[in-house]
């Protein structure tokens, strides 16, 4: 398994989402309350990408007509036709056993400690003084 | 008789076969008159409600009636006997009454007649008769008046059922009928939901038909529409308890309904967030469907296969629709029927649904 480095952190404010390529692999990035988080990019319905998707939070409901927001900014609404999916694991909110998207480890590491490592930076440069994100394949 | 159906007929009195839809004969103006008092005896005598008759079901129609049933001597519970409870060795049969009560508009005369109507029910065919169940009839557009209905009969464990149309004035998931149904979850009743429109609306969603070859499938779209309002509106979580019986609807048209909305649920949830299952684990929990008609295709093979789609063994509960023709002859049970569920058929799954029954 290789880490590669896939963007500065100041990239992706929080409630956002990136598209990334990883080893031949898109991958969707998102900062969910400053915490990093990286799943595959296509939806398991029909492929749609989930990196376009609304960052969202749970509509929960105890009683008919009595609704409320919780975990907010943990989920993506799928763009095509509305599935949820955990941003943290990538299972659909709907059926978590049996439909998912693939989650990556995903760590935030100094640029001055990823010269030394067996990190890859496919895209840009690194440099010393800042702070990266490192996706794990 | 060929000796499949011979087998059929003692396979139900063996296991205490319950019929979960039979029709009494309607009640007229002249039967229905001592239950009334005085107020709505001279009303209904005044303004001439006679022949309380949906237009869906007309009791002079001849495709409605079997022939063999009809010629049978005799009349009210002594007929039923000869041709029904006692042939088929039924241990219980549960009465539907659909009739034009179903369809008054004055909330008060509507109301009376219910009340009558049960009233009548009770004296002139429970009491006659141990094996015999009923449905009351209530005045839906009146929540009050049917609650009370309820609780008037909460003590008679005769009446298991309470009934509404597939058509009637306005989807049945909506709140304003929620506090009949936590009356009749509280006293352990059934919701039955029956065939026929009150034709509030036209019985097609595209407009009214000209013949009744029409008009009886319709009824389809009805069904179809109450299971989208039940389970959207949230009354299957609300009230978990109460079983809904879908009677006289078919069975082939509901597994494509629940495939449907259990997709769309996915990606439209969040419109009912209070749906926390797909919309099919719901129905296949607590929607029932009784088996007659049962509109399976010619080959008797391909039933189980439709059985097999509704994916649950609790869901069909036995049925005549007596004295309907939906059969020849004795073969109630449709052919094909796989035997496995024979016994959850004609049985089990009518005591599981209906609470107040008792084995
Ligand atoms: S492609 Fe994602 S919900 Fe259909």
């Amino acid at each position: 398994m290789a880490r590669h480095v896939v963007a500065k952190v100041d990239e992706l404010d929080i409630g956002k989402s990136k598209l990334v390529k990883v080893a031949g692999r898109d991958i969707a990035l998102f900062n969910v309350k400053g915490e990093f988080f990286a799943i595959a990019n296509r939806c398991p319905h029909e492929g749609a990408d989930l990196c376009r998707g609304q960052v969202v939070g749970l509509a929960e409901a105890e009683e008919p007509g009595k609704v409320r927001m919780t975990r907010h900014g943990e989920l993506v609404r799928c763009p095509w036709h509305g599935w949820e999916f955990d941003i943290r694991t990538g299972k659909s909110w709907c059926d978590p056993a049996r439909t998912r998207v693939k989650s990556f480890d995903v760590t935030v590491t100094k640029g001055g400690t990823l010269t030394e490592g067996p990190y890859q930076a496919e895209t840009f440069p690194v440099s010393i003084d800042e702070d990266y994100v490192v996706v794990e394949i | 008789m060929d000796t499949a159906v011979a087998q059929q007929r003692v396979a139900l009195s063996k296991l205490g076969a319950i019929d979960c839809d039979v029709h009494p004969d309607a009640p007229k103006r002249a039967d229905l008159l001592p239950y009334f008092d005085e107020y709505w005896k001279e009303i209904v005598i005044s303004r001439d409600v006679d022949r309380l008759e949906l237009t869906g079901f007309p009791t002079s129609t001849r495709p409605f009636f079997r022939e063999d049933w009809k010629a049978t001597e005799g009349s009210g519970v002594d007929k039923l006997r000869k041709n029904l409870l006692d042939s088929y060795g039924l241990k219980y049969a549960i009465l539907n009454c659909v009739t034009g009560v179903h369809a008054i508009y004055d909330p008060y005369l509507s109301t009376a007649v219910c009340r009558a109507t049960n009233d009548w029910l009770k004296a002139e065919w429970l009491d006659r008769d141990p094996r015999l169940r009923a449905s009351l009839v209530l005045p839906w557009q009146n929540p009050e008046a049917a609650v009370e209905e309820i609780e008037r009969f909460a003590g008679d464990k005769r009446f298991v059922q309470i009934l509404a149309l597939c058509q009637g004035e306005m989807p049945l998931g909506r709140r304003i009928y929620w506090p009949i149904y936590e009356a009749a979850q509280r006293h352990g009743f059934a919701l039955g939901v029956h065939a026929g429109s009150a034709y509030r609306h036209a019985p097609s969603q595209s407009g009214f038909p000209s013949y009744l070859a029409e008009d009886y499938v319709h009824h389809i779209q009805g069904f179809a529409a109450q299971v989208g309002s039940f389970v959207a509106e949230g009354v299957l979580g609300k009230f978990p308890d109460m079983k809904i019986v879908l009677i006289e609807s078919g069975v082939s048209w509901l597994p494509g309904q629940m495939w449907r909305m259990s997709k769309d649920w996915r990606g439209a949830r969040i419109e009912i967030p209070w749906v926390k299952e797909p919309p099919s684990a719901l129905v296949r929990r607590q929607i029932r469907l009784t088996t007659q008609p049962f509109d399976a295709p010619r080959d008797p093979g391909e039933l189980e296969r439709i059985v097999e789609h509704l994916d649950s063994d609790d869901m069909l509960l036995f049925s005549t629709d007596y004295p309907h023709p939906q059969f020849e002859g004795e073969a109630a049970i449709p052919a094909g029927f796989p035997e496995r569920l024979i016994d959850r058929l004609v049985r089990e799954n009518a005591l599981a649904t209906y609470p107040r029954l008792e084995d």
